[in-house]
């Protein structure tokens, strides 16, 4: 499948408007996202880049819903999150957004496998079924042996299949990446990017990933968007023939 | 998130630190221990005032006399009814009719007369008195040496121990407690000598005989023989305040023999018609609370009565603020174990704060993650308040069994000083969750109010 066809119907995932988020440090006003206006269609492989303290993470955090907008708006498959209530947003997060961070953010008391049932069991899925979706999960981020390891006993690339498979567990249109691949070696960091490719090209998930490395970017997204200072600076296109088409492309 | 689900993550996040939540634990078991104990205690001398209140027929008993009876002349109470002379006579009939009034459960006549024993040979001087069958219930009883009376007209007869003592010659020396004239007199003989009084009809008027007033009686000497099957420790007339009597008879059996006693000038006097009148009745009824209506209803009758203030509601008073009492000292241990609580669920939030937004970037709303603290705070609750049960259970068992090895030793009869009852059981283990729960409040929405970006902010 090639990644012009999963772009196929074209319709907007994401969109902000004027989105800002300040935040107040006593006397001074920091502009973490400042007048941010992007517009983000379905099935679409998209990293934000930018400096450290660039606003990256927090403009995630405000299309995750995890974050409330100082002003502007996010809205997300037609549904603006600024009218959504706390409750509301909860369930945002649960079925619409699977969520991936640097540093995996698994919880170490459970084992692999009770990390991937958790968002089942916010979402009151049946337990017959709980396990056997967890456990196909699980499979197809090679870790099925390794379900009822605490993430203690694992490497740093497990884990971070580990956090994918929850995040995919139930079945989200929209994947952020906060800096996935920021904590492995390159080696580890490429069979990351793979399942996230893999994820965007044949399941059709829209991916927003956050990384520091351009290089990177560029061999594996479609669009790359430069926040410097909170305000959007940059949006290109990469040139499909720079990028590793189809997954297992490892360098 | 479904409430199995909440169970199963509480408790194994109630496992994941088991050292810190078995010793919260252990606090609410002990406050809610010593909870239940301070309210068994208070509960189990209320039961055993009560019991004794209640077998001493002090407060559940009316004595009825007729107005027509000189010594009740001028007495007070005797406003409402009928004059004396327009009253009616206090027999066979009238004892019926009050018998059947609404929470009577007995009325007997009162019989009681002094007359000589003799025992072996040995003539004796006492005052005998009638007991009901519904007697044998009463605690002068609970301590007997053999046994209460086969039936209500049985020729039998109880002692009072010092009685008793007498009869054999062995005074009882101060001290004396290993003497046991049990031995010496069950199943023994004892004679009784009376005055039975027969009614004559007068010889001045024949033909007019059915006029009380023109009977006359007659005396004459009687004995009856009597096996005595019991000797107890107590006068159940004890409190009553009147001669004591030490040697007590079945109340039909002392009926039928129609004693006239002596000692009583109103017995002398009693005219006798078809059936005899009783110089009082003893009304016992089923609850002191129903005494002043019972009463007021012999009163409406023409009969006077006398019975004594209903010392129960007082008591109850003061058991209600004594239990309050001990319920607050009770709960000032309980108090302290929900601080405990409320400790180690704070200390949880502050352990588990990237836990906490992690389920809430993953999904999880307010309200699960309120939940899976109220659902620890309240298993909390549960397991401590059962520990807490159990473990006041056994200490009142052991204070009861040491209560009555020292009263054995005093040679006073056992008492049950503890007593913890179901609903207190049920009631604790509630309210310990209770406890719990409310303690879990400002924890649990602390947790739900955490910002997850905040909370997942790394290092
Ligand atoms: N809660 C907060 N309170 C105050 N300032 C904040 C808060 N969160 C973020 N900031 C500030 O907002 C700016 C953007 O932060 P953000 O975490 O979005 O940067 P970033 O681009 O993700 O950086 P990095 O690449 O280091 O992760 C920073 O200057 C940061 O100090
Ligand atoms: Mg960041």
């Amino acid at each position: 499948m090639s990644a012009a066809q999963g772009k196929g119907n074209g319709s907007v995932a994401v969109r902000t408007a004027e989105l800002c988020r300040h935040f107040r440090m006593g006397e001074s006003l920091i502009p973490a996202v400042d007048r941010v206006s992007l517009e983000i269609r379905s099935a679409e492989f998209v990293a934000l880049l930018g400096a450290s303290g660039s606003g990256k993470s927090t403009l995630l955090n405000l299309i995750a819903g995890l974050d409330r907008p100082t002003s502007g708006s996010v809205v997300v498959q037609g549904k603006d999150l600024a009218r959504l209530d706390r409750e509301e947003l909860a369930k945002y997060r649960l079925r619409t957004v699977g969520m991936v961070f640097q540093s995996f953010q698994l919880i170490p008391s459970m084992t692999l496998v009770e990390n991937v049932e958790l968002p089942l069991r916010f979402a009151e899925v049946d337990r017959a079924r709980r396990r056997h979706l967890c456990q196909t999960a699980l499979e197809r981020v090679h870790l099925g042996a390794r379900s009822n390891h605490r993430p203690s006993e694992l490497s740093g690339g497990e884990q971070q299949r580990a956090a994918l498979a929850r995040a995919l567990i139930n079945q989200p249109q929209l994947l952020l990446a906060d800096e996935p691949t920021g904590n492995l070696d390159s080696q580890t960091g490429a069979e990351i990017m793979n399942l996230l490719l893999e994820c965007n090209q044949s399941l059709g998930m829209t991916v927003i990933m956050v990384t520091h490395e351009r290089s990177l970017a560029e061999r594996y997204t479609e669009r790359l968007m430069v926040l410097s200072d909170g305000r959007l600076v940059d949006d290109v296109t990469v040139a499909s023939s720079t990028r590793s088409s189809a997954p297992g492309g490892t360098p | 998130m479904k409430a199995y689900d909440v169970g199963e993550l509480a408790v194994r996040n109630l496992r994941e630190s088991v050292l810190r939540n078995s010793l919260t634990t252990v606090g609410i078991s002990v406050g809610v221990a010593s909870l239940v104990a301070m309210l068994s205690l208070g509960i189990g001398l209320q039961h055993l005032a009560n019991r004794r209140l209640a077998k001493s027929g002090l407060f559940d008993t009316i004595r009825v006399s007729s107005r027509r009876d000189p010594r009740n002349f001028g007495r007070e109470g005797g406003e409402n009814g009928p004059e004396a002379a327009e009253s009616p006579p206090l027999d066979e009939s009238a004892r019926q009719r009050i018998a059947e009034l609404a929470n009577v459960s007995e009325a007997y006549p009162e019989i009681r007369f002094a007359t000589e024993l003799r025992f072996e040979d040995k003539p004796h001087l006492s005052v005998v008195s009638a007991l009901p069958s519904s007697a044998r219930t009463t605690d002068a009883f609970e301590g007997i040496e053999g046994r209460f009376f086969s039936s209500d007209t049985a020729p039998e007869a109880i002692l009072e121990k010092s009685f008793a003592e007498r009869l054999l010659g062995t005074s009882p020396q101060p001290g004396g407690k290993d003497s046991n004239p049990a031995q010496g007199l069950l199943g023994k003989q004892l004679t009784m000598r009376y005055a039975e009084r027969t009614a004559i009809p007068s010889p001045a008027s024949p033909a007019r005989s059915s006029n009380p007033a023109d009977m006359g009686y007659s005396v004459s000497s009687r004995e009856e023989n009597l096996t005595i099957v019991g000797i107890c420790d107590l006068d159940p007339d004890s409190m009553r305040g009147q001669a004591r009597a030490r040697v007590f008879l079945p109340l039909k059996l002392a009926e039928g023999l129609h004693v006239m006693d002596p000692s009583n000038l109103r017995d002398t006097t009693n005219v006798l018609g078809g059936s005899p009148t009783y110089a009082a009745l003893d009304v016992r009824v089923g609850s002191p609370k129903h005494i002043p209506e019972v009463e007021s209803a012999i009163k409406q009758m023409g009969f006077d009565t006398f019975s004594l203030i209903d010392a129960t509601k007082n008591l109850r008073q003061f058991f209600a603020v004594l239990d309050l009492f001990l319920g607050i000292f009770g709960s000032l241990a309980l108090t302290v174990a929900s601080i405990g609580i409320i400790n180690t669920l704070v200390m949880a939030i502050l352990e588990r704060r990237r836990e906490i937004g992690i389920m809430k970037a993953i999904g999880a709303t307010d309200g699960d993650v309120k939940g899976l603290f109220f659902a620890e705070a309240g298993a909390m609750g549960g397991f401590g308040g059962a520990l807490g049960v159990a473990l006041g259970w056994a200490l009142g068992h052991a204070i009861n069994a040491g209560t009555n090895l020292y009263l054995k030793r005093q040679h006073f009869p056992p008492a049950e000083i503890w007593f913890v009852p179901w609903w207190l059981v049920g009631g604790a283990i509630v309210f310990a969750i209770l406890v719990s729960l409310v303690s879990g409040l400002y924890p649990a929405r602390r947790a739900a109010r955490l910002d997850p970006v905040e909370a997942l902010r790394y290092e």
